[in-house]
């Protein structure tokens, strides 16, 4: 069995007709952390929206084969079914959703099989404890009146819940306090296990103190300039980007 | 992504059509001879008979509306106002005739009667099939029968509030629900009584090329309570249909009614129907309307708040998909000083559909300290749909509290990727949003109404995106 989980080979992305990403190529394996990093509108967002195949971002070249199976023109649906979650940088809000029925309705989907309220409203609250998340929120509109924390959180939860091979986490960090970004952190730890992985997107170093990261990719551009481990991570604190752009 | 196109839906058991099968239909057309021979059949006493020609005569004298949606296709010519279904009033499911029980258990009316409601009535085309109460509510002196025995049995409470809350010469159509008016309940709750569990009147049109022209009469005595449930629908037909029923409600002094309403008209059906509540001292008119039939509805529920402190709350959400224009809203006067007024108004519209929202708030001189708050909020699910709003406000008096909001939105596309996201198919993810946004509506609706209007929802929007 291979241990491969992704793999994204010469990827070539436009949004909006202007190219972002420029030959992407990118290999992440069970058990791994990745990092992403690089200066705003360098392309990271976009290249997480391109493994989910957001349809507003175009394919121009390149593949990407997740588990095996090349998911490169799937529809978003079937490649979050198959295992991949992003945590957006700007949640949606969904008016007369609640958290609970959404995350069960979503639960169903991901794993094709009912979900039992009761229990699984308790197995929610208990992530949500974890989080440090109000559980009363269970009940409330998705997004609808949280604040940039709650909806991060949300999402950390969320993660928790679907439990997929491959957890995107798009900025997860930005905007939040440090109790908030220790809390986003302890959610990625409780989700890590030798058989997932994780991939983060992030400008901010914070996020990853705790974190045993594997790889960081340095995006600058829509090209990786850089792959390395820890060592990237303190570089760029101390000096920035500086030194990888042309 | 795949084009939004719209199937031919599968209004599965909406469209049971049964063999139309009556004792007797009228033929079609209105003409003089065409009433006389309605008020014969139906034993009207002269009173009664004297009223449909009078309103005969109105209904010749007024004009179409020259507002809202084209009735050019409505030719009273191809409308037989009158069709008697084979078999008399029952009040047992056991002596209705099978096809016609058949259809009304399809619709969950008997399982609905045995669980949570507190009294039944049917009406099947022209006339009521089925009618029953829980017998403490007897003993209580509930009155709930069908239209044509309160006329009978109770003439003195009949002449005294039939077509008197809603004027003859309201409009064309009301004048036309008064001469050929049939069937329909007749509802009383003495002072004081307050019923736990509501009543409900289902109202089914299986005749094709005809009408229906129910008259609801509801009486709430002082401090008494009721909810009163009326459901409709009927099977396709390629002509058109009528319904032109009218309903009047009288809330006495502290007393509670609150009015719900699941309307499900095939799509040939031009729904022009007329509801109007006056409301006394203290007393309070809550309605709740689910719209996803018809063809055509212009329908616009009237509160008139005559007593000081006299409350009404309108919640409401009509769906329009291909072909359907759906004219509704929600009018009120305040009469009296210290009244009150909710709106909260939805509405989706889909595959070409249209909704409008036309509202009246008026508030009278003598209406000081009254407040009125309305609230209403529309989605499109495409470029080619469409939404208005037109609101009339008419504040007479600078003592007053009100507030206008309105809304128009679209299904983002990042909204829908967000949820494929999580797994949720494209079809899946706008059902979600659109049951999100009728959850304040729905919620308002007994559970098992909320579930029927879910289900609505998803029929919808079934087979909508390919």
């Amino acid at each position: 069995m291979s241990n491969k989980l992704l793999e994204i080979k010469n990827l070539n992305v436009n949004a909006e007709e202007k190219q972002i990403l420029k030959g992407i190529d990118l290999t992440i394996n069970k058990g791994e952390i990745h990092v992403i990093m690089g200066p705003n509108g360098s392309g990271k967002t976009t290249t997480a929206n391109a493994i989910l195949n957001n349809p507003a971002y175009k394919k121009t070249g390149g593949s990407i084969v997740f588990d095996g199976e090349d998911i490169t023109d799937m529809r978003t649906d079937e490649i979050a079914r198959k295992g991949v979650f992003m945590s957006f940088q700007l949640p949606e809000e969904i008016p007369g959703v609640s958290v609970a029925n959404f995350l069960k309705y979503a639960k169903n989907k991901v794993t094709g099989k009912p979900v039992k309220i009761f229990q699984f409203k308790d197995e929610l609250k208990k992530y949500m404890e974890d989080l440090n998340m109000k559980t009363e929120n269970i009940e409330r509109s998705l997004n609808v009146g949280f604040s940039g924390g709650e909806k991060k959180k949300n999402e950390i939860l969320q993660m928790l819940v679907l439990n997929p091979k491959l957890a995107i986490l798009d900025e997860t960090d930005s905007g939040l306090d440090v109790d908030a970004i220790k809390t986003v952190s302890k959610g990625i730890e409780m989700f890590k296990n030798d058989e997932n992985a994780v991939l983060i997107i992030t400008h901010n170093m914070r996020i990853l103190e705790n974190l045993k990261v594997d790889y960081v990719h340095v995006l600058i551009d829509g090209k990786i300039v850089t792959t390395g481990g820890n060592e990237i991570i303190k570089e760029i604190e101390a000096n920035g980007f500086s030194k990888y752009r042309k | 992504m795949a084009k939004t196109q719209l199937e031919e839906l599968n209004r599965n058991i909406y469209d049971i059509k049964n063999k139309d099968d009556y004792d007797f239909k009228i033929q079609k057309g209105l003409t003089r001879e065409i009433v006389e021979e309605i008020s014969k059949r139906k034993n009207d006493p002269g009173w009664m008979k004297e009223i449909r020609l009078k309103a005969l005569e109105t209904y010749n004298k007024l004009e179409l509306p020259t507002w809202g949606p084209d009735l050019s296709e409505l030719n009273m010519d191809e409308i037989a106002t009158y069709v008697r279904p084979k078999t008399k009033l029952n009040s047992s499911w056991d002596d209705v005739p099978d096809d016609i029980k058949n259809t009304f258990d399809k619709l969950g009316i008997p399982e609905a009667e045995r669980t949570s409601l507190a009294g039944v009535g049917a009406q099947y085309d022209s006339e009521v099939v089925y009618h029953s109460m829980k017998e403490e509510l007897l003993k209580q002196g509930v009155i709930y029968t069908d239209m044509e025995t309160a006329v009978r049995e109770y003439p003195e409470i009949v002449k005294e509030h039939f077509m008197k809350c809603v004027p003859i010469n309201d409009h064309k159509f009301v004048a036309l629900h008064a001469a050929v008016w049939s069937g329909g309940s007749f509802v009383y709750i003495p002072k004081g009584v307050k019923l736990e569990m509501p009543l409900q009147s289902y109202f089914r049109l299986n005749s094709p090329e005809s009408g229906q022209f129910e008259h609801t009469l509801i009486i709430v005595e002082e401090g008494a309570s009721l909810h009163f449930i009326e459901g409709c629908s009927a099977p396709k037909y390629n002509k058109v249909n009528l319904h032109a029923g009218c309903v009047e409600l009288y809330v006495k002094k502290n007393a509670y009614l609150r009015y719900s309403t699941i309307e499900n008209w095939s799509k040939n059906m031009m729904n022009l129907n007329t509801k109007k509540a006056i409301v006394e001292e203290g007393g309070q008119v809550d309605w709740v309307t689910g719209s996803f039939g018809s063809k055509i509805s212009m329908l616009y529920p009237l509160s008139i708040l005559n007593g000081k402190g006299a409350k009404t709350e309108y919640t409401g959400i009509s769906f329009a998909g291909e072909g359907q224009n759906l004219d509704t809203g929600f009018k009120v006067i305040h009469n009296a000083p210290n009244t009150s007024s909710v709106v909260n108004a939805k509405s989706i519209s889909k595959n070409g559909g249209k909704c409008t929202y036309r509202s009246l708030v008026r508030i009278n001189e003598n209406a000081q300290n009254s407040k009125s708050s309305v609230s209403c909020e529309s989605l499109m699910l495409d470029d080619f749909s469409v939404s208005d709003t037109i609101p009339v406000n008419d504040i007479r008096t600078d003592e007053v509290e009100f507030s206008h909001e309105a809304k128009i939105g679209k299904i983002s596309d990042k909204t829908i990727f967000y949820l494929m996201s999580r797994g949720l198919s494209e079809e899946d993810a706008k059902a979600m949003i659109v049951r999100g946004f009728a959850y304040p509506i729905s919620k308002e609706l007994p559970g098992e109404y909320a579930v029927e209007m879910n289900n609505l929802i998803n029929l919808e929007l079934e087979g909508a995106i390919g």
